[in-house]
C-alpha cells in the first residue's frame, strides 16, 4: 500500500475542509441546486420539449394567457412562451459561459504578465485596464456590438471584453502578493524560468479566487447579455433569447396587456443570475474564507 | 492637498486620452464604410461621398484622430446624422433629465440601503438580516428593465396610480428654467407641477435605485460588522454609552468610508446605466438618446454619448477620491 506524502495529505485535508465549508454554506447549496436545475433544463430542452422554438406557431393562441396547453402563455406571434424560455435559457447560458471564458483567458494572461514582469508591461496593461473600467460596463458592451453588429457571437465578445479588466486586476494582485512569497523565491533560486514559475506555481496558487470570480461573472455576464438583447443588440430572430423576448414584448406593447410575455423570461433571467451569485458566494465561503464577509 | 489634487488631475490625462482613442477606434473599426452603414445599402454614391466628406473620413487616420481630439476639447462632438442637431447641444439639453433621475434614484438607495445594512449588521443572522441580505441578492440578480416593466404594468396600467412614461404630463403648462424639473417647480412655487414631476419620477427612480440599493445595503452591513468588532466600540459600550450612540455616532461614522466609495462608483454607473431604465420609461435623458442612436445607426450620437458618459464616470470617481480627505483625516496625501 502506498503511503501518501505529507504534502498530498495536507492538500487532501485542505480540500476536505473546503468541501465541508461549502456543505455548511446554505447559499452555496441553494445556488448549486438552482444551477444544476438550470443547466440540466437547458441541456435537456430538445429531449423534454420537442417543439421548435422558431417555427412552432399557433396563431389562434396569439397572446393567450397561461393555460394547460401553454403553461406560460403564448407570445405575440402565437409561440409557446415556455418553449421560448426553455430554449432561450440555453442561449443565455452559452453566452454567459463563453463570455466568462473569453474574459478569464485574456484577463488572466494579461494579469499574469503585468504582475510578474512589472515595468512597462505593467504600465501599459494598467492603463488599458483603467481605460476599460472608465466605461460603465453596459456602454462598453454597446460600443463593441455597435462595431461587430448584433448577433450571439458579438454579445459573447462584448460581454467577454467587459470582464477582461476585472480578471486582469484580480490576477495581477494575486501575482504581486505571491511573487514575494518564500516558495516562489525558492523555485526562482533553483533556476526555474519565468513561464514555469508563472504557470506551474503562481497560477495554481491563484485558482481559488479565480474560480469564485468566474462563477460570479457568469451571473453578471448573463445579466449584461440579456440587457444587450433587450436593446435589440443580442440574438437575432428566430434564435430565442431571454433578453430579446423581453424586448419583443416591450416593443410590441404586449408588456402592458399580456404580462406573461414579460413575467416568465425575466423570472428565468433572475433565477439564472441568482443561481450563479449564490453558488459564487458559497464557493467563496469554501475556498477563500478570508474574502467572505 | 493641493499637490495631491493636481497629481490626481494629471493622472486623469492618459485615461481620458485612452477613452477618446478607444471611442475613435470603435467608429473606425466598424466593418465596411461607416458612411454606407449609416445611409444604408441603397444610398447613392454621391450621398455617401458627401457624408464621408462631412465626417472627415477622407483624411488620413492620425489626422482624423487629432481633429476628433481637438473637437472634443472644444466640446464639439459633431452633429447627429438624422436630426442634424449638434451632439453637444443635445447632451446639454438631456443631461438635466438623466442627472435628476440619477440623484433621486441614489437618494432612494441611500435612504433605504444604509439603514437596512446597519440593522442587518446589528441584528446579524436574525430574520431581519436574512431578509435584507436575501432582498439585496435578489436586487443585484434582477434585470432592472424587467422590474421597470413589471412596475409599469402594476402601478401605471393596472392600478393607474402613476404615469407610465415621460417627465411631466403632456397637458402641464410648465416652463422649465434650469432643466431640472424638481428644482424648477420649486423655484416657481408651482406645487401642482411639483406633484406632477414627482409622480413621473417615482417609477423610473425606484427601478434605477435597485442595484445601488442592494449593493449599499451589503457594503454597509459588512463595513459595520468590521467596525463593530473593534476595541473602541467595546470601550464605548463598557463605559455605559447607550447602544443608539455607539451605533449611530461611533460605528456608523467609521463604517462610512467604503460606503462613500461605493456611492461614487454606483452614481457613475447610474449615469451610464440609466440607458435601460430611460428606455422603458421614455425618459428624455442621455440613455434613451443613445438607445435611439443605436436603433437609427446614428454613430455620432452613440460615440458622443458614450464618450460623455465615460468622462462623467471618471470625474465622479475623482471627486470620490478627493472627498476622502475630508472624511478621513488619517489619510495622508503625499
Amino acid at each position: 500500500m502506498a503511503i501518501a506524502s505529507p504534502q498530498t495529505r495536507q492538500a487532501r485535508l485542505l480540500k476536505n475542509r473546503a468541501v465541508q465549508r461549502f456543505l455548511e454554506s446554505t447559499s452555496g447549496l441553494i445556488g448549486l441546486g438552482l444551477t444544476l436545475f438550470i443547466v440540466l433544463a437547458a441541456l435537456l430542452a430538445p429531449v423534454l420539449n420537442p417543439y421548435d422554438p422558431a417555427t412552432d406557431r399557433d396563431y389562434a393562441a396569439r397572446l393567450q394567457g397561461p393555460s394547460l396547453e401553454h403553461w406560460f402563455g403564448a407570445d405575440g406571434l402565437g409561440r409557446d412562451i415556455l418553449t421560448q424560455v426553455w430554449y432561450g435559457l440555453r442561449t443565455s447560458l452559452v453566452i454567459g459561459l463563453v463570455a466568462v471564458l473569453i474574459g478569464l483567458l485574456i484577463g488572466v494572461a494579461l494579469g499574469l504578465a503585468a504582475g510578474y514582469f512589472r515595468g512597462w508591461i505593467e504600465t501599459v496593461i494598467g492603463w488599458l485596464t483603467d481605460v476599460m473600467l472608465a466605461f460603465p460596463s453596459i456602454l462598453l458592451a454597446i460600443a463593441v456590438v455597435t462595431v461587430t453588429g448584433p448577433s450571439v457571437v458579438s454579445v459573447m465578445m462584448a460581454v467577454g471584453i467587459v470582464q477582461i479588466p476585472k480578471f486582469i486586476r484580480l490576477t495581477r494582485s494575486m501575482v504581486l502578493s505571491l511573487r514575494e512569497q518564500e516558495f516562489i523565491q525558492t523555485v526562482r533560486a533553483f533556476g526555474a524560468r519565468p513561464p514555469r514559475i508563472v504557470f506551474l506555481h503562481i497560477l495554481p496558487a491563484s485558482l481559488a479566487p479565480l474560480i469564485v470570480q468566474s462563477t460570479l461573472a457568469i451571473g453578471t455576464s448573463t445579466l449584461e447579455a440579456a440587457g444587450l438583447g433587450f436593446l435589440g443588440l443580442g440574438a437575432q430572430p428566430p434564435t430565442p433569447e431571454l433578453g430579446t423576448m423581453l424586448s419583443d414584448a416591450f416593443k410590441g406593447g404586449y408588456s402592458l396587456t399580456a404580462p406573461w410575455t414579460i413575467v416568465f423570461p425575466g423570472l428565468f433571467i433572475t433565477l439564472t443570475v441568482l443561481a450563479f451569485n449564490l453558488l459564487g458566494d458559497g464557493l467563496r465561503d469554501a475556498l477563500d474564507p478570508k474574502g467572505s464577509r | 492637498m493641493g499637490r495631491y489634487i493636481l497629481r490626481r488631475l494629471l493622472q486623469l490625462v492618459p485615461v481620458l486620452l485612452g477613452i477618446s482613442l478607444l471611442v475613435f477606434a470603435f467608429l473606425h473599426l466598424i466593418p465596411g464604410d461607416p458612411a454606407v452603414t449609416m445611409l444604408g445599402d441603397r444610398a447613392t454614391p454621391d450621398a455617401v461621398e458627401k457624408l464621408r466628406e462631412r465626417m472627415g473620413l477622407n483624411e488620413p487616420l492620425p489626422l482624423q484622430y487629432l481633429t476628433f481630439l481637438g473637437n472634443l476639447l472644444r466640446f464639439d462632438l459633431g452633429t447627429s446624422i438624422f436630426t442634424g442637431v449638434p451632439i453637444s447641444k443635445e447632451i446639454l439639453q438631456r443631461w438635466p433629465a438623466t442627472f435628476e433621475l440619477s440623484v433621486v434614484a441614489m437618494a432612494i438607495a441611500l435612504v433605504i440601503g444604509i439603514p437596512a445594512g446597519v440593522v442587518a449588521a446589528v441584528r446579524k443572522n436574525s430574520l431581519v438580516d436574512n431578509l435584507a441580505m436575501g432582498g439585496s441578492l435578489l436586487g443585484v440578480s434582477m434585470p432592472v428593465y424587467w422590474l421597470g416593466l413589471l412596475l409599469v404594468y402594476l402601478f401605471a396600467v393596472n392600478l393607474q396610480w402613476l404615469p407610465p412614461s415621460g417627465r411631466i404630463g403632456i397637458n402641464a403648462s410648465f416652463a422649465p428654467i434650469t432643466g431640472f424639473f424638481l428644482l424648477d417647480s420649486l423655484i416657481q412655487g408651482d406645487f401642482k407641477a411639483l406633484g406632477d414631476v414627482l409622480s413621473h419620477l417615482i417609477l423610473p427612480a425606484l427601478t434605477l435605485s435597485t442595484i445601488p440599493l442592494a449593493i449599499l445595503a451589503r457594503i454597509t452591513r459588512s463595513a459595520m460588522l468590521e467596525v463593530l468588532s473593534q476595541d473602541y466600540i467595546r470601550t464605548a459600550r463598557s463605559k455605559g454609552l447607550k447602544e443608539f450612540w455607539v451605533i449611530g455616532k461611533h460605528a456608523l461614522k467609521n463604517a462610512m468610508l467604503p460606503v462613500v466609495t461605493i456611492i461614487g462608483l454606483e452614481f457613475g454607473t447610474l449615469l451610464g446605466g440609466a440607458i435601460l431604465t430611460e428606455t422603458i420609461f421614455s425618459w428624455p435623458g442621455i440613455g434613451s438618446w443613445i438607445y435611439g442612436g443605436i436603433l437609427q445607426r446614428d454613430y455620432p450620437v452613440v460615440q458622443g454619448g458614450v464618450v460623455f458618459v465615460a468622462f462623467v464616470f471618471v470625474l465622479v470617481n475623482l471627486i470620490v477620491d478627493l472627498s476622502y480627505a475630508f472624511l478621513d483625516p488619517r489619510i495622508q496625501y503625499k
